[in-house]
């Protein structure tokens, strides 16, 4: 099914002389915003020399620096009157970027969702259950409008509890959810609690499943869990939000929208493209925004292209789920790890040091490296070993993930110059 | 009752780990009469039966080291068969665990150096026995 089969479809000469086109709108646009203006002065290179796609390889990136320095609106491109909403990115560390939108662009962002729903077999006819959070996350919002666009009952239940969820779901006859791949499990587990069968006591067919890279595994065990069928959705607040890219029915990878983004993969260390098929960094321009458009934007999510056409038709190209982040956050044994979730734990326990050392190894085994606080050392193996069984445990409370601990003596662990390097991940990717 | 003092210290299970904590003992001049390793995956403890416990221990944390010092026993066995018994048997008797043990013999003279979890209690019911719970200085003296 298509929202928009012309676009979805349109022939690939006619969908890269529209990404020139835009680009060239988008150049245009970058011109007001004087930080833009000076990176494009600096690298002499005109509008005009973009001709093709391609080109863009010519002018510089963005980072997420770049958004937190210009902070709040340095990177606008329209009059503040003109923008109609605020989305924020959370940082770990410091200030949020803060992305702008304007009526055309979130109507545009609220098309693409439309166009992912519809993909996936979305009707009218659906009762959708927004399971995630509303606010400055744009994951609730944005499909959000798109849902509607379509006419589905949207609920927008947003995180809320477990037991008001079930009702919602039991009550209003909820078809497709939007949910975390983490509050997947938990959800499961509460309806094993409950001893509901969801393939028997409810109506879910489909689950829309991001916001958090997952693993494969992962997306079959929601699947089994649930009863459902699971769709990867990608998107990031600094492009809109959800539906950048989505899975169709054939759910074998997910179609970036390539009339509204210019999609590249680097290698993250050098910045020069990957062969087709090669792992790197998904680098987007936003070609159809007004308020805020992002040139060559460094998402630091880790994925590749998928050679050759799908079967739907749609002539978008497909990007693999999102195997990893160039980012702080770990994906560990198909879970999302932030290490500060790591740090605060360890942090309110008294026996424990200041430093830590977070490992990751192998497939993905996790150690972390504590250091013992001296004071609370009494000479007993056992109560050390006991005391590492206790972090192990609140560890996995926390995280989803038991790593093994390791006690180390205080002052042991290398201190960096300023930021400390907390992580070392020598997983094969 | 008499007890004597162990220093136990906390130590990474890896090479080099024994040779530095010796080092720095070695340059406070400590003597080390006895010495037992317990190590547990990651890490290991040394407990150390030294001719000047405090020092030792201080010399060790002054190095970043968690060490602290232990209440344990010396008794003092004959040096035969079935000695170890005898303790192990009074012990047993008054319901009393043995944790962390160990013993050495100098100048004739059999010393098994005891954890439990109460010292007092037990040094008393082993000099009962008529076993020779030594002091520190006696101990060392071996």
């Amino acid at each position: 099914m298509f929202w928009n089969q012309e676009m979805e479809t349109l022939e690939r000469p006619a969908l890269e002389a529209l990404q020139l086109q835009r680009i060239q709108e988008t150049l245009r646009r970058l011109e007001r915003v004087p930080f833009y203006r000076e990176r494009l002065r600096d690298t002499g290179v005109n509008a005009g020399d973009i001709k093709s796609a391609t080109d863009l390889r010519r002018l510089p990136f963005t980072t997420a620096a770049d958004l937190r320095e210009n902070y709040p609106d340095g990177l606008l491109a329209v009059a503040r009157d003109e923008t109609l909403r605020l989305h924020t990115s959370s940082g770990t560390t410091g200030k949020p970027k803060a992305l702008f939108f304007s009526r055309r662009d979130l109507d545009n962002a609220a098309e693409l969702v439309a166009r992912a729903f519809c993909m996936t077999g979305v009707t009218r006819s659906d009762v959708f259950q927004n399971m995630m959070s509303y606010g400055l996350f744009t994951g609730g919002l944005m499909m959000h409008y798109g849902a509607e666009k379509i006419g589905c009952l949207v609920i927008p239940s947003g995180p809320g509890t477990s037991e008001r969820q079930l009702m919602l779901m039991q009550d209003f006859g909820t078809t497709v959810v939007h949910i975390t791949p983490s509050y997947c499990f938990y959800f499961a587990d509460f309806l094993d609690k409950k001893g509901i069968n969801p393939r028997k006591d409810l109506s879910l067919r489909k689950a829309f499943v991001g916001a958090e890279p997952y693993t494969e595994e992962t997306c079959r065990k929601i699947e089994a869990a649930l009863g459902v069928d699971v769709y990867n959705s990608y998107g990031l607040t600094e492009m809109n939000g959800p539906g950048v890219a989505f899975d169709c029915e054939h759910k074998s990878g997910m179609h970036l929208w390539e009339d509204n983004f210019v999609l590249e993969i680097i290698n993250p260390a050098t910045g020069e493209p990957m062969k087709e098929g090669e792992t790197g960094e998904l680098v987007l321009t936003s070609i159809n925004r007004e308020a805020m458009p992002l040139l060559r934007y460094r998402t630091r999510d880790l994925t590749s292209l998928i050679p050759g056409s799908c079967r739907c038709g749609r002539t978008h190209r497909r990007i693999h789920r999102i195997t990893g982040r160039s980012d702080d956050m770990l994906i560990v044994r198909g879970v999302n790890v932030f290490p500060q979730q790591i740090e605060r734990v360890l942090m309110a326990m008294p026996q424990i040091g200041r430093n830590y050392v977070i490992q990751l190894e192998g497939l993905d085994d996790m150690t972390v490296k504590v250091e013992l606080s001296p004071s609370a050392f009494d000479g007993e193996v056992g109560h050390l070993a006991q005391l590492q069984n206790q972090i192990a445990e609140k560890l996995r409370a926390e995280i989803w993930v038991r790593p093994k601990v390791d006690l180390v003596a205080a002052g042991s662990l290398p201190v960096g110059e300023g930021k400390a390097k907390r992580v070392i991940d020598n997983r094969s990717i | 009752m008499n007890t004597v003092k162990l220093v136990a210290v906390f130590a990474e299970n890896r090479p080099g780990q024994a040779a530095r904590i010796t080092e720095i003992l070695f340059r406070a001049n400590i003597n080390i009469r006895c010495i037992t390793v317990a190590s547990s995956g990651a890490f290991g403890v040394m407990k150390l039966l030294v001719n000047d416990p405090d020092l030792a221990c201080r010399s060790l944390q002054k190095e970043g080291f968690a060490a602290t010092l232990m209440d344990v026993l010396a008794v003092e066995m004959p040096d035969k068969p079935g000695a170890l018994h005898t303790v192990a048997e009074c012990l047993a008797a008054h319901q009393i665990n043995l944790c962390n043990t160990t013993g050495f013999v100098a100048n004739g003279r059999a010393i098994l150096v005891i954890e439990v979890e109460n010292p007092a209690q037990a040094g008393e019911v082993l000099s009962k026995q008529g076993l020779r719970v030594l002091s520190q200085k006696e101990a060392l003296a071996v």
